[in-house]
Parts: C-alpha cells; structure tokens; sequence
C-alpha cells in the first residue's frame, strides 16, 4: 500500500493538473496498464480542475494497492446544493472567465463517474466537497 | 535495466568520448549515463532523436551508416534522396548539378522520396475519416517519435496513423518498377540518403513493418560533402541527365513543419523540436487537449530540415524548398522518357501494401514488471530521495537525482556516487577519502580526477 497526497490551489489555472501529471508518472512507473491509467487520470484531472474552478483550496490524498486505486478529494469551497443535478452531463455553474479558458463545460463529475467502478459525493453548501471513487486494477 | 535489442544508429566511440557528460544532461529521455571517463547508453530508452550528436564537442558520436563502396555490390544503384538534400545546396546549383554528380560518383538511379506523399496524403486522408473515433491521430512520419511514444507514451500507441511513412512507400514502388524491367532482385540496390539517426533505425529495425525495401543507408552530411566538392570542381552547367518527374509542391514540402498537417482534414496541429512534443504529448495522455484530429509531429526543430546529418542553416533549406514548391507548374514538367513512371501508376499496387503493423508500448518508466515489486522500488526511490540534494549537478554520472536514485533502487548503482553524501560520510568517518576519489574515479576516469598538481600559483 502506498500513500501520495497533494495540495491543490484553488484558482489557480496554471498549475491545474500538476497532481494529475505526478500521479500518471507515478502509476506509469508503477507498471499499471496503459488503459487503466488513462482512466485514473482523466477522473483524476476532472477531479482536481473542479477545485481550482470552484474552491478556495483542497487537498487529494491517493492510495494505492496491487488491487485498486483510491483518491479522495477534500475542498474547502462553495459546496455543491443538488448533487444529482451537478452529476447532470453539461451542467455547470462556472464561470464565463473559467469557461473561456477551455474549462467548466459541465463534463467534470460525470466524466468522473465514466472512469471510475466506485463514485461517492458529499457535500455541505458553504463549507466544501468530498469526491471519492476508485478504480479496480486487473479486472 | 532490461538490456535490449534494439538497433541504433547513434554510437558512442570510446576511443574518442572525453565523458564531458553534455550529452546526457540534452537527452531526452535519460538514455546516457557517465561511467569510467566515457558515455554509455542504455539500449532500450535511446529513441535515436540525435540530441546527444549535436551537442558532443568532439563528435565522439557516431551515425553508423554503410560504407559508401557497397553501392558497387549492386549492378543498379539507386539513390533515393528526400527533398531536404537538395535544399542543402545553395539557389545557384541546380537540381540537375546535383543529380549529374550524383551518377558521376556511381548511382545509376535517383528518385526523390517525397514521390510516395503522392499515394500516402490519399491514404492519410482516407484513414482519418475511418478512424475518427480517435483523437487525436498521430503521423507516423517520424520515426523517433514513433520510438518516443513507444517508450514514454504507451498509452497513445493505438493512435499512431498505421500507414508507412513516404520513404516505404517509394522504396516499394522502385522495387516493383525495376523487378518489371527484368532487373533481377539481387542486382538492384536501393540507399537512402538519410538526414538523421532516427531514419536508419527504423530501416535496420523497422517498427510495425517485418522488412525494408532499402538496400542501405548513407548520411547526408557525408553525401553533401561528396556532392558539393564535385560541384565546385566541374562547373558543369549543361548536362543531360535523365530525371525523375520534379516533386510537386505539396511533395517538397512534406519533411518540413507543417507539410503534412496542411493537407489533412480536421483540426490537425503541427508540432516540431522533441521536447516541445513531450510536452504537448503530456497534455493529450491527461486529456487536457481532447477535440485535435491530427498531431503532426517531429522531432527535429524545422522537421528534417533541422536533421542531425544536414550541413545547411535548416531555415535557409525550408526557404529553398519553399521556393522550388512556388515555381512548381505541373504542366511545366513534362517526364522524361527514361525516367521512373508516375508514381501513382502503381497506386493500387502501394495502397494495397501501405498499411503497418500495430505498434507495440515497450514502457522504459516501469521499475518492475510486477506492481508490487514496483511499489517496492518506488518506496525505495522516494526514501533515496529525501537524502539527495536535489540539485541535479550530475556528478554521479546520472542525468538528474531522480534518475540516481532510480539506478540505486534498480542496483544499477550506489548512494555514495552522490558527491554531497560523499562528503558527509567522509565527515562521520564512514568513507575513507581513498574510497571517495575511487568512487569518483570509477565515474569520472582516471584523468580528471588526477588533473591537480599545485594551484598555489593560480
């Protein structure tokens, strides 16, 4: 079992997918399947460029087996009020700078959810969001 | 490291390397490793890009191509030439100059490269409407990027265009040509006149292909030298020569940026120089650049006019050939009668054999073949690390700390190479300073660390 974890700045555009990119080295190194990890990645990246679009910070703590791997993403943010509606493709509340810049199209959450096998969303409005999922390895 | 069998075009003479290291702090994929005073390579990372060939002062690097004699094994010698060859010459030596020469020095035969875009831009364009699904789809055209992919990027092997660059596909069409001429097999000879290290990799171990039409391989600096020389020395300005057909325009400029991608459909980006391309190679494998149809990309700034093995200013060559695809009026080139035919004759014949093998990911950034091994070597890596200094000086004789620290955990090599761990084992008396120079001379040689004498006078 092997343990990352990465602090992620919200707003800040230029370093959004730098967690992403350790975690793609790192699962390369590891021998993980190339399919697999784009999987991971791409939720992953989805994942973390939510924080830096919505929240004011967050943290991303990545547990790793020879079975799954598990990421947890803990903001600090707006929260998010109706979870199912925000799980709807192309739903989004960013805003019109986000999405000029090629992000905030309302693919995140459900890309997430296409690219995992387990998905939980919790969230407290004013306070920040929870996503945790996992994907399975040689399955 | 696994050891590989791998051909290379990229040699490291030990006669000549002073193990100055300024190779492997350019290579790209951290192939190179100072050990005893010299370069060595590791076999299965080096992708032939070349990058060490420039920067080595005393061109101790080599491009193993064939001795220029063995053409004279063959009874018909055919040179095919890419178009940057010619740009290599200035405006005033004109094409037939050069070609004169070139039978002058023994080929019987020459036939420009760029002839087989003919057959592979209808194909190109064909495959990207089949194969939409994927984005983007990457140009096979260059073979070190083909190897960069296979190595760094084996997520994206699957888009690769399968389609055999232009150098095959003309080979191919020679071959089927002269065959129907009555020439036997054995007495045509077909040397490509290559502008780098990458090209004759992919001849003498092709990826995705069993086999090569190309007889051998001449680098072009050598040929230039050759030509330019003869040039100098005849002026012969009127000689009749049989040509092939001259290249059209979109022909000319297919090795150079952009040629490729301005003629397939869809978004399609060009991109050129190695690291520009690792970089923009990172984004695609994230996702974070997703709606792009086709990556034309190469490894080489300017493309094959930038190529290790060209002797002229790569924008003087783009400007030349720019020029010659501007005068270039079909109608204004009527073919010579002893000339090759029109490559498009055979289309069906080439097209029919234009499609590749899929292309295989051979990984060099996995520790283990076995996760858990390799999380155990990576735990390894990450305690190494916390003991370096992380300044990437590279007197251990490794690229960078993470790239030692990645050699110690594969038992490739020792923390103390680390010069900053050496020093604090000498203070806490853990290394006697005997075994520090000999650590040092193992990785160095025995000359630079035997250089001082007395600096008092300085």
């Amino acid at each position: 079992m092997m343990h990352f974890e990465f602090h992620v700045e919200g707003g800040n555009f230029l370093k959004a997918g730098a967690a992403s990119s350790q975690l793609k080295k790192i699962l390369k190194q590891l021998n993980v399947d190339p399919k697999t990890i784009k999987r991971v990645v791409v939720a992953m990246y989805e994942a973390e460029v939510n924080i830096v679009a919505h929240a004011y910070k967050g943290d991303i703590y990545i547990d790793i087996d020879t079975k799954k791997i598990e990421i947890t993403l803990i903001d600090e943010g707006p929260g998010i009020p109706d979870i199912d509606l925000a799980m709807k493709q192309g739903f989004s509340t960013a805003s019109s700078v986000v999405r000029e810049m090629g992000f905030g199209a309302g693919m995140g959450l459900p890309n997430i959810k296409n690219n995992s096998d387990e998905l939980t969303i919790t969230s407290e409005v004013n306070k920040g969001t929870t996503v945790k999922f996992a994907t399975y390895l040689n399955q | 490291m696994e050891a590989g069998n791998f051909h290379h075009a990229l040699k490291i003479r030990e006669d000549l390397c002073i193990g100055c290291s300024h190779c492997m702090n350019v290579c790209p994929t951290e192939a190179i490793r100072v050990k005893n005073g010299k370069s060595v390579l590791f076999a299965d990372r080096c992708v032939d890009c070349g990058e060490c060939f420039r920067v080595c002062p005393v061109s101790a690097i080599i491009i193993d191509h064939d001795d220029f004699n063995y053409i004279f094994d063959y009874k018909y010698r055919v040179a095919l030439v890419p178009a940057v060859f010619t740009g290599q010459f200035p405006e005033d030596i004109s094409l037939r100059q050069i070609h004169s020469v070139m039978l002058d020095l023994g080929f019987t035969h020459i036939y420009e490269v760029e002839n087989g875009v003919e057959i592979l831009a209808e194909s190109i364009n064909e495959y990207t409407t089949v194969h939409r699904d994927i984005k983007p789809l990457i140009s096979s055209f260059c073979p070190a990027i083909v190897r960069l992919i296979q190595v760094k990027f084996p997520a994206l092997v699957d888009n690769i265009i399968r389609l055999q660059p232009p150098l095959d596909i003309s080979a191919a069409f020679l071959k089927k040509e002269m065959l129907a001429q009555g020439i036997p097999s054995e007495e045509i000879g077909i040397f490509y006149v290559t502008p780098c290290a990458a090209k004759i990799a992919a001849i003498k171990d092709p990826v995705g292909e069993s086999s090569s039409h190309i007889t051998g391989v001449i680098n072009m600096d050598f040929l230039f030298n050759k030509v330019f020389r003869q040039v100098k020395q005849k002026n012969n300005q009127s000689c009749a020569v049989p040509l092939s057909g001259k290249l059209s325009g979109k022909a000319t400029c297919w090795a150079l940026t952009n040629g490729e991608a301005r003629h397939v459909q869809g978004r399609c980006l060009a991109i050129d120089e190695i690291h520009n391309v690792i970089e923009f190679l990172e984004r695609i494998e994230n996702e974070e650049i997703t709606d792009i149809d086709f990556l034309e990309l190469r490894a080489c700034d300017e493309s094959c006019a930038g190529g290790v093995l060209t002797t002229s200013n790569r924008f003087l060559t783009v400007e030349r050939l720019r020029n010659h695809a501007d005068l270039y009026r079909e109608e204004n080139e009527p073919l010579h009668p002893d000339a090759f035919r029109k490559i498009s004759s055979e289309k069906e014949y080439l097209k029919n054999r234009i499609t590749i093998d899929p292309i295989k990911p051979r990984s060099i950034l996995k520790l283990d073949e076995n996760m858990a091994e390799a999380m155990k070597k990576m735990e390894k890596v990450n305690r190494i690390m916390l003991l370096l200094p992380m300044v990437d000086c590279g007197i251990c004789g490794a690229p960078s700390c993470q790239a030692l620290a990645q050699d110690i955990a594969q038992g490739e090599a020792g923390i103390q190479q680390c010069i900053f761990i050496q020093k604090i084992m000498e203070q806490k008396g853990e290394m006697s300073l005997e075994d520090s120079v000999e650590v040092m001379r193992s990785i160095w040689g025995f000359g630079k660390t035997n250089k001082y004498r007395d600096i008092k006078g300085i």
